[in-house]
């Protein structure tokens, strides 16, 4: 980044931001928006609290079952459409309309299908992470190159060794991009679920914050789940880079 | 007739195609692709064991196309395939390809490259990566066994492609314009080493190549194919004499400049007719 001819690390325009914010809340400009340094000190006093790590664990729950169904089924039906022409047809428009649309509005659905407890909260995240992992491996895997597949057949490669071998190496980029995404849009829907549901763990914190205008907590809650999502799809971004050394030399 | 007959006539013929010299034999091969592309058509060839067979032809006659009917990689819309004999409809372990791309997997090292058609014929890990490693040896790659494909230049990538070729130890090597992509010097290069590998390892190989000087360098026949649809022209028998002579000696010799000016004349010929339409 460059500022007034100066080269800055990227780090400097957080602390711009972060500065902003508290200088914002200082002067009690903007009455959502409590100091920084306040948002600070009670973001330490949460993650001391009990209730915070019981909302944690039971969100983590939830967040990791419908993860992991979002991964398995995600990247089965993108390797389905890029494989099958039938099955692309068939799925294709419909999974890009869900990718796009907003899910919180289906969440009431999903409510009276599934009941108002944590099944419907794992459905509401896998709703929100299923698609773009769809869509992504589904990319990966219809860009192989075609001559690596003729490769593994002129060899004589078996229908598994094709898959196992090949074209999930050879789609790992995107599939790992798909998951990155899909991460994000999942801690969304662990908190939108939780909301809209039974206003339980993290909803329920968020709620009773919002509710009696306890916004050093509310933003607090919101640092820590942002750090969360941040420290995930930079886990993953990490992994992703270390796979890059072929992404690039696909072509 | 009676079943002993039968049985007699399935033996003779057995014979016949063990003394058979021609490995791999096609015949009436057609090729019609969907949307009416007919590429191919009365294809009758007969590929000599342990000889080097090269398919020339102007761009778009269906050289590939013939190439990947044989690899077993393209279904033909008519006629047969056969190796030793057999008629044949799919890739077999007689058969290997060297890709006009190379083909190779980004993610994996250069032995792990070399040894993947062992490894997909069920290859125990520890003896495929030393018969790989033998093979990268041949192809003068040593000391690469652990680099990555982007690592290496073109010339470097498709000495890859060509011991993972060798390494599964097919009779018949199908290579389509497998130097294409690498500069003049490393493709003279190449044609040396193949020459040499084939002296060593007494392979078949079908060679696609847009370049006649290569053809008449490296071949035993060359088939020259009319364009679409390709039909068999001519087969020219270069017959070079290499014992005891250079590269260079044999590129200025009347005989070598002779068959490439004689092959030039045909394919000059339907560029001509194709400039007439
Ligand atoms: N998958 C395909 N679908 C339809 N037509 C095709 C397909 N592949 C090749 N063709 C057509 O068939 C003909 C023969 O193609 P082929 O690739 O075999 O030619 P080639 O002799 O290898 O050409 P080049 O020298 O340019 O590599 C061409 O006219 C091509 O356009
Ligand atoms: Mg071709």
């Amino acid at each position: 980044m460059n500022l007034f001819g100066y080269r800055v690390p990227a780090a400097f325009s957080l602390l711009i931001w972060c500065a902003l914010w508290e200088v914002i809340g200082q002067l009690d400009a903007v009455f959502i928006f409590p100091p920084l340094s306040a948002v600070l000190v009670k973001l330490v006093t949460i993650l001391g609290q009990n209730n915070f790590h019981e909302a944690a664990i039971i969100s983590l729950k939830a967040f990791s079952i419908g993860m992991f169904w979002s991964i398995v089924v995600g990247v089965f039906l993108g390797f389905l459409m890029g494989r099958v022409e039938a099955a692309n047809k068939l799925l294709g428009m419909w999974v890009n309309i869900f990718a796009s649309a907003p899910l919180s509005s289906l969440v009431p659905v999903l409510m009276l299908l599934f009941g108002f407890g944590q099944t419907t909260i794992i459905v509401t995240v896998f709703l929100f992470a299923v698609w773009i992992i769809t869509l992504d491996t589904y990319a990966g895997v219809s860009h192989v190159n075609p001559s690596l597949n003729e490769m593994a057949k002129s060899f004589g490669a078996s229908k598994w060794n094709m898959y196992t071998k090949v074209l999930f190496w050879a789609a790992l980029p995107e599939i790992l991009a798909g998951i990155r995404m899909g991460f994000i849009r999942a801690v969304k829907g662990v908190v939108i679920g939780q909301l809209l549901v039974s206003v339980v763990a993290l909803g329920a914190m968020f709620s009773r914050y919002s509710r009696s205008f306890l916004l050093e907590e509310f933003w607090a809650l919101a640092l820590i789940l942002f750090v969360f999502a941040l420290g995930i799809s930079s886990m993953i971004g990490w992994v992703e880079r270390k796979v890059e050394y072929y992404a690039g030399s696909r072509a | 007739m009676s079943s002993q007959t039968a049985s007699l006539l399935v033996e003779e013929t057995n014979q016949v195609n063990e003394q058979s010299n021609d490995i791999v034999e096609v015949t009436g091969i057609e090729k019609v692709y969907p949307g009416g592309t007919v590429a191919l058509q009365g294809v009758d060839l007969a590929f000599p064991r342990g000889k080097m067979t090269t398919l020339l032809g102007p761009s778009g006659c269906g050289k590939t196309t013939l190439l990947k009917i044989i690899a077993g990689l393209l279904d033909a819309t008519a006629g047969e395939v056969r190796i030793n004999g057999k008629v044949v409809s799919g890739p077999g372990p007689e058969r290997a390809f060297v890709f006009q791309d190379f083909a190779l997997l980004p993610w994996a090292t250069v032995v792990k490259n070399v040894a993947f058609g062992l490894e997909m014929q069920g290859v125990e890990k520890t003896l495929r990566e030393k018969k790989a490693r033998e093979y990268i040896i041949k192809v003068g790659l040593a000391g690469f066994e652990d680099n990555y494909p982007h690592e290496l230049s073109g010339g470097m990538r498709q000495r890859v492609g060509l011991a993972r070729a060798l390494a599964v130890n097919a009779d018949v090597l199908l290579m389509d314009e497998p130097f294409s992509a690498v500069d003049e010097q490393t493709r003279r290069l190449f044609q040396e080493e193949l020459l040499r590998l084939l002296g060593m390892e007494n392979k078949t190989v079908i060679f696609v190549t847009h370049s006649i000087e290569e053809a008449v360098y490296v071949s035993d026949q060359i088939v020259l194919l009319s364009p679409r649809p390709g039909r068999i022209n001519r087969i020219v028998v270069p017959g070079i004499d290499r014992v005891g002579k250079t590269s260079d000696e044999i590129r200025r010799e009347t005989g070598f400049l002779d068959t490439v000016e004689d092959i030039w004349d045909t394919l000059k010929k339907y560029l001509d007719d194709e400039r007439m339409i």
